[in-house]
């Protein structure tokens, strides 16, 4: 008896997420249909954001997830491998707990800590340090004088980017700790049996052994970049448009919808268009995710 | 901040209050953020004459909008006038409660508050981008003798959606034919430049820290946070600097019997004395509603304010409206909002 009763109760659980995860795509789908409706495809791929003339677009907002959450990936990956490698590798075993346990903080600080550390500590110093110097070091180079121009506001993509980065580093590190441990003793016992250095037992045997499992965890940090709301709108100098310059403001999905969504009617379709934004961001973490979970899967299981 | 605090004291001072009263009656708002302070400082005040516990959630105009159209709430609050064909539909009444200004704010290392002047033209040309050196010499005619550096001006906005932003474009559109046809107005546009904060806070802190910023906030907040602002010409060609003062003469100089549904614009009205960026903030009630008792009580709480609050309302920086529009509004009440106060 109490065993058929716990396993309806469990079945039952298990369903609810899914009826859950099902539920919110289907009406995210459907508040956002009067937008896909109205501008089609052209949605995705149109810049424009005019609530005056109602003509609403995605391409800004899905640009700027995109461009900062592969900027972060970009910086942090690096960061987040040497983190791991340190403490599986070289660090002394008295230190590995103590510099685990604030990693493993570190991914817990709320992301709105991380938006006004961004906006009162970060943007002054972009603003009034790193900004300046660097257009000044580029002006006059062909690409990168476009890469980084324009007035230096302190916030933008670069600025975004960089938090999104600090943010997301905890979690890529942690995972890719964990799976460098997996790794046998015997294999790299082997390795450093027959004479290679640390760098060279990572690289050929510890990374070989971990790949896909270290492209998951990455794609896990991803994950979190694409929804951060909070830091971002802090720190992304909120405008819709695309600008060439890592300096110049922008905008993301998340942060579009956190913004507009207490000014929009019921049944406008600038609602409409922000629910088709959040679909949009619901299926791109998904896909993201997805990756991730059947990257992830060899290494796990173990 | 402090406006929040303010609204935070006066809920909890409600709490507090409502052991001691528990058979008061309780009325429910939502909507404008803006004007949240004033009516928790309203309800706190009047509520040993009244009997009336508020419970007011400032949620957002839009969001209030729709909360009394669904009727959940006993009455929406917000900063732009909703159209006549709206209210009709949704059976609503409108009416003003206070004014406010809202003053451009600047960051120009030396420049002391209300010494640089501005014309409308000039600032839509500034967001507009047309403008985009502080020494412009658009900007130096306006002002001789002061010096002024030579800065590329960083212009800010609200990124979220907002009521000042309505206030401030429409504005612009007055005073810039090519504003009103290349932007437009609404409580979110598609701004040709600049950054954008979140919130008056966010607006502020950007503009402080980029030398060379430009922003708007409103007036109570800039006074608060004693931040520079500008002065700027208004109808009659005269520069004003925004004070109570300047505000009120915009609010008197209106004409205010003939609009409909008291949906006034008093954006750059005439007078030597009218500052040239002023709004009111509406309140929204069912004009059938459920419950009369609740109709009744909610019509109470804002007659109180009426008779007794323009004090309350000034000390926290709000204009109270003329005395006249007290009068026609409670006319408007009897007319069209059943349920005895």
């Amino acid at each position: 008896m109490g065993d058929a009763v716990f396993a309806g109760f469990a079945r039952a659980s298990g369903g609810f997420v899914l009826l859950l995860l099902g539920g919110i795509i289907v009406s995210l789908f459907i508040g956002g249909l009067a937008a896909f409706r109205q501008f089609g495809a052209a949605f995705v791929v149109s810049p424009l954001w005019n609530p005056v003339t109602q003509k609403f677009g995605g391409l800004v907002p899905i640009y700027g997830t995109l461009v900062t959450s592969v900027l972060a990936l970009l910086l942090a990956v690096p960061l987040a491998f040497g983190i791991a490698f340190y403490l599986t590798e070289l660090a002394p075993a008295w230190l590995r707990r103590p510099v685990g346990t604030a990693i493993e903080l570190l991914a817990a600080v709320p992301s709105i800590i991380y938006g006004m550390w961004g906006f009162f500590v970060i943007v002054p110093i972009m603003a009034g340090t790193v900004q300046p110097a660097v257009i000044g070091a580029f002006d006059g180079i062909p690409v990168l004088q476009d890469l980084f121009a324009g007035p230096p506001f302190g916030t933008g993509i670069l600025t975004a980017a960089f938090i999104l980065a600090v943010m997301i580093i905890p979690f890529i590190a942690a995972t890719m700790r964990d799976v460098f441990l997996t790794v046998p003793a015997v294999y790299k016992e082997s390795a450093y049996g027959v004479g290679c250095t640390t760098w060279e037992v990572m690289r050929s045997i510890v990374l070989p052994y971990t790949r896909v499992s270290v492209v998951g965890g990455i794609m896990l940090g991803l994950g979190r970049a694409l929804g951060e709301t909070m830091a971002v709108t802090f720190v992304i100098g909120n405008a819709n448009r695309i600008t060439s310059s890592l300096f110049g403001a922008g905008n993301t999905i998340a942060s579009l919808v956190a913004l507009e969504f207490p000014e929009s009617p019921a049944g406008s379709l600038k609602l409409a268009s922000l629910l088709a934004l959040g679909f949009i961001l619901f299926v791109i973490s998904f896909i993201v995710l997805a990756i991730s979970r059947i990257l992830l899967r060899p290494r796990l299981k173990g | 901040m402090k406006r929040i605090a303010a609204a935070f004291a006066a809920t909890l001072a409600g709490y507090v209050a409502f052991g001691a009263a528990a058979q008061a009656q309780q009325i429910t708002g939502a909507g404008s953020t803006f004007a949240a302070p004033i009516y928790g400082k309203w309800a706190e005040a009047g509520s040993s004459a009244t009997g009336i516990k508020l419970n007011y959630q400032a949620i957002g105009s839009g969001a209030g909008i729709n909360q009394i159209n669904n009727r959940t709430v006993d009455f929406g609050a917000s900063d732009m006038p909703v159209p006549a064909d709206q209210l009709a539909a949704h059976k609503l009444m409108q009416f003003p409660t206070v004014i406010g200004g809202v003053d451009v704010i600047v960051n120009l290392p030396g420049m002391k508050p209300n010494e640089l002047k501005l014309t409308g033209a000039v600032l839509a040309d500034i967001y507009l981008g047309k403008i985009a050196k502080w020494n412009d010499p658009a900007i130096e005619k306006l002002n001789p003798g002061v010096k002024l550096p030579s800065l590329a001006i960083a212009t800010v906005h609200r990124a979220d959606g907002s009521g000042t932003t309505f206030v401030f474009t429409d504005y612009l559109g007055m005073v810039s034919p090519e504003w009103k046809s290349s932007v437009g107005s609404s409580t979110s546009v598609a701004w040709p430049g600049g950054a954008g904060g979140k919130g008056s806070d966010g607006v502020t802190a950007t503009v402080q820290q980029i030398p060379g910023g430009i922003g708007y906030v409103e007036s109570a907040y800039a006074e608060q946070n004693k931040l520079a602002t500008v002065q700027l010409e208004n109808k009659d060609g005269k520069f004003v600097s925004p004070t109570m003062e300047t505000f009120s003469a915009a609010a008197s100089n209106a004409d205010w019997s003939k609009v409909q549904n008291f949906a006034i614009n008093l954006n750059n009205q005439p007078g030597a004395a009218s500052w040239p960026i002023v709004s009111a903030t509406f309140v929204l009630l069912p004009t059938d509603p459920k419950d009369m008792k609740q109709s009744g009580a909610v019509k109470k709480f804002f007659d109180w304010g009426f008779t007794h609050g323009n004090d309350i309302a000034k000390q926290m920086l709000y204009v109270p409206l003329p005395d006249s529009v007290h009068q026609a509004i409670r006319t408007a009440w009897q007319k069209d909002v059943p349920g005895t106060m």
